[in-house]
């Protein structure tokens, strides 16, 4: 089985990605502006609801219960998917789902090449690199939702999991359109750029064939699938081609219709800040006569069972991919999702990513984070991301600590050494003396302006106070020789 | 200041470290030495006062993990014990001890930055607010976009110095925005970061602690 997660396996570690993302000033303030406005508006939007913190809860609890028992409501979705029409197909990893798309493709499109299948709401296969493999065969996709097909017309990579095109202003897509589509006049107006956006699709929704979807929910209990969104593209995406191929994570299945209840209040509202969202489309298998009469599923795993073997892994998969923790993430609101090197950005995608994939890559990724918290704080679904980011950790530190450059990196040498001068506090003041001693030669106007190694990184842009003369400890201690004396004094100058 | 109210007040020298760095740096081996020796110095003090939100929150998320982990009822028993008698320092005047108005006296201007460890794994509230207003002399001014991390981390600091030093270019430009003289917290590592850049930029921003300020009593608040 190999498991592949988007482009991360070429990426580079994140300090180095996040570096040159810093450098873009366009991007940060499109990234700094679009964060903000989403997460005002989600403020406004939860702060109305009295019954937040129990609607997290319930939403919670639906994804632990359901990702214990995941192999039943899976097969019991599977079941009554096909009996109501569709078909279901099981990927155990990117190259199985991508062929199993490929093959129905072909057997209802034929192998003329240049086959156009319409796409909408899929970034499971952004992570498959669905689109990689089916020009590879000859077939042409087309993204359809609006930010989607931004990324796609500009040779770009989605850079935010709800909005993907959040790094664009509309000067940037207006470029991108005018190039793309032919239109030299086109105007950066959101009306130009939405009857652009139109006129372009319009043709290419009415002769497709096929579509590929994806999915925010599967529904055990009734074999139902259903996708969310604001543009009504996914309606058009799901409704009009003949044959409709959907690809879902395992992890998006719920046990019945009455856990939308929760998911739908708390979705929108995460996600763009919205009560609701203005088109929900749920389908079940194949209707006669209206809709797609051909219905396929391809359930991914994809690395995903793996994480059910551990109790504080296994919260990953709880996501419904809101997208709040990139909102309110300080860390992606400096560097934007592309230097994250997945399609899974943010706080979410530095635990899923590497997870995925076993931590053969963004090893680096569970660190992009200061584990300030803001994401857990607006998880729909509670997902403690510092805390499983502290166990990916140490997941990797026990790994490089395995082998032997990581057991002799500066990091693992310098963490050995303190961990010693820590468990005695003899030690420990001696090393203060050390430091106070050996800081002389770092300082300038008093301060520690260029220190050596990883300490570097810190004097690089920043100052450091140097350590004292006296330190609290010696201050203490000189206080407690006279203890008696000092304290009596002070008695007597408070009365 | 916890003498002036009346207290006694114990340091025990052969304390180090809560081992956090460790932790939440991945080295959770490592982190369990410090860990113990931190239960076994303060296993039997009434309260224990940690002028660190950061330290109590590696002690409330994490030890009893950690000691479950360890497979030591003793251990266990512990630090079960003794966490309900750990307090961030805010916490231990206003929620412990009942107290708003330590008598202090400080004649100047001040933001407060609620750090991240104390506002959403604390649950301080206003709590520091609260000691700050009750101050003679002392004008709090808001710090604007005062929830956002200030980019310190721990070891993220130096493992991604370039995010930490752009968050912490955010958090100053606020910070000289209020306007204030001084720029406090209840966390000493972000406001060694804090520090850090004000310093590097020229400005003339101070950094002080909760308990330094709350600790003045001389009517021109004894800075230099």
């Amino acid at each position: 089985m190999s498991v592949i997660v988007g482009k991360t396996s070429q990426a580079p570690d994140f300090p180095i990605a996040a570096k040159s993302a810093l450098k873009n000033d366009q991007l940060r303030r499109n990234v700094a502006h679009a964060t903000n406005v989403i997460r005002n508006k989600r403020a406004l939007r939860v702060e109305e609801m009295p019954d937040w913190e129990d609607l997290r809860q319930a939403g919670s609890d639906i994804k632990a219960h359901t990702l214990a028992h995941l192999d039943h409501y899976l097969e019991e979705f599977a079941r009554n998917c096909e009996l109501a029409g569709g078909k279901v197909h099981w990927a155990r990893d990117a190259d199985e789902a991508n062929s199993i798309a490929i093959n129905l493709i072909r057997h209802y499109g034929g192998t003329e090449p240049g086959l156009e299948v319409i796409k909408v709401k899929t970034m499971t296969s952004d992570e498959v690199q669905m689109n990689h493999a089916l020009e590879a065969a000859g077939i042409k996709p087309i993204e359809t939702d609006l930010a989607d097909m931004i990324v796609q017309l500009g040779h770009d990579e989605p850079s935010h999991i709800v909005v993907p095109a959040l790094h664009k202003n509309r000067v940037e897509i207006r470029d991108i359109f005018r190039k793309q589509m032919g239109l030299p006049e086109l105007t950066e107006q959101p009306e130009d750029l939405t009857n652009a956006a139109r006129h372009y699709l319009r043709d290419r929704f009415l002769r497709a064939k096929i579509g590929i979807s994806g999915a925010n929910f599967a529904i055990a209990a009734t074999g139902s699938v259903g996708v969310v969104e604001s543009e009504g593209n996914g309606r058009m995406c799901v409704t009009l081609p003949e044959v409709l191929i959907t690809l879902i994570g395992i992890e998006k299945v719920l046990p019945t219709f009455a856990d939308l209840e929760v998911i739908l209040q708390t979705l929108p509202r995460s996600a763009t800040g919205e009560r609701m969202n203005p088109y929900n489309s749920i389908w079940t298998g194949v209707t006669p006569g209206d809709g797609p009469q051909a219905f396929h599923v391809i359930l991914l795993d994809n690395g995903r069972t793996r994480l059910l073997e551990d109790e504080i892994e296994r919260e990953t998969l709880a996501c419904i991919r809101c997208g709040a923790c990139l909102n309110a993430c300080p860390v992606y609101r400096e560097t934007g999702g592309h230097a994250y090197g997945s399609i899974y950005s943010g706080p979410i995608g530095a635990i899923l990513s590497p997870q995925l994939q076993s931590l053969e890559h963004s090893r680096s990724l569970p660190f992009a984070s200061t584990l300030c918290g803001a994401c857990y704080e607006v998880c729909p679904v509670k997902i403690n991301i510092p805390e499983v980011l502290i166990h990916l950790r140490g997941r990797v530190v026990r790994e490089d600590q395995k082998t032997l450059g990581g057991k002799l990196s500066a990091e693992n040498i310098a963490m050995q050494t303190v961990a010693t001068v820590f468990q005695d506090h003899r030690r420990y003041e001696a090393a203060q003396r050390l430091a106070r001693i050996g800081q002389t030669i770092f300082k300038r106007d008093g301060q520690l302006t260029n220190l050596p190694g990883m300490a570097g990184g810190w004097t690089r842009s920043r100052d450091l106070r140097p350590i004292p003369k006296q330190s609290f400890r010696d201050w203490w201690k000189a206080r407690d020789k006279n203890g008696e004396e000092t304290r009596e004094k002070k008695a007597e100058e408070r009365a | 200041m916890i003498e002036r109210l009346g207290h006694t007040v114990e340091f025990p020298v052969q304390q180090t470290c809560c081992g956090q760095m460790h932790y939440n740096t991945g080295y959770h081996r490592e982190a369990v030495p410090l860990v113990r020796r931190f239960v076994e110095m303060f296993r039997d003090a009434e309260a224990v006062c940690v002028p660190s939100a950061s330290c109590v929150a590696m002690m409330r998320e994490h030890y009893v993990m950690m000691a479950e982990a360890e497979n030591d009822p003793a251990f266990l028993a512990d630090v079960h014990s003794l966490l309900p008698r750990v307090f961030e320092f805010s916490e231990l005047l206003v929620n412990r001890l009942g107290i708003e108005d330590v008598g202090a006296t400080f004649p100047h201007s001040v933001t407060y930055h609620p750090s991240c460890h104390s506002l959403r794994m604390l649950h301080v509230g206003d709590a520091p607010v609260k000691l700050l207003r009750s101050v003679r002399g002392l004008n709090l001014l808001e710090l604007p976009n005062k929830e956002q991390c200030c980019g310190f981390g721990g070891t993220f600091a130096v493992k991604n110095p370039d995010v930490s030093v752009a968050m912490l270019t955010e958090k100053d430009a606020c910070v000289v925005q209020t306007g204030a003289e001084i720029v406090t917290a209840l966390d000493n590592s972000c406001l060694m970061q804090i520090y850090g850049g004000l310093h590097r930029s020229g400005s003339k921003v101070r950094t002080m602690h909760l308990a330094e300020i709350l600790e003045s009593i001389e009517p021109t608040g004894g800075l230099a």
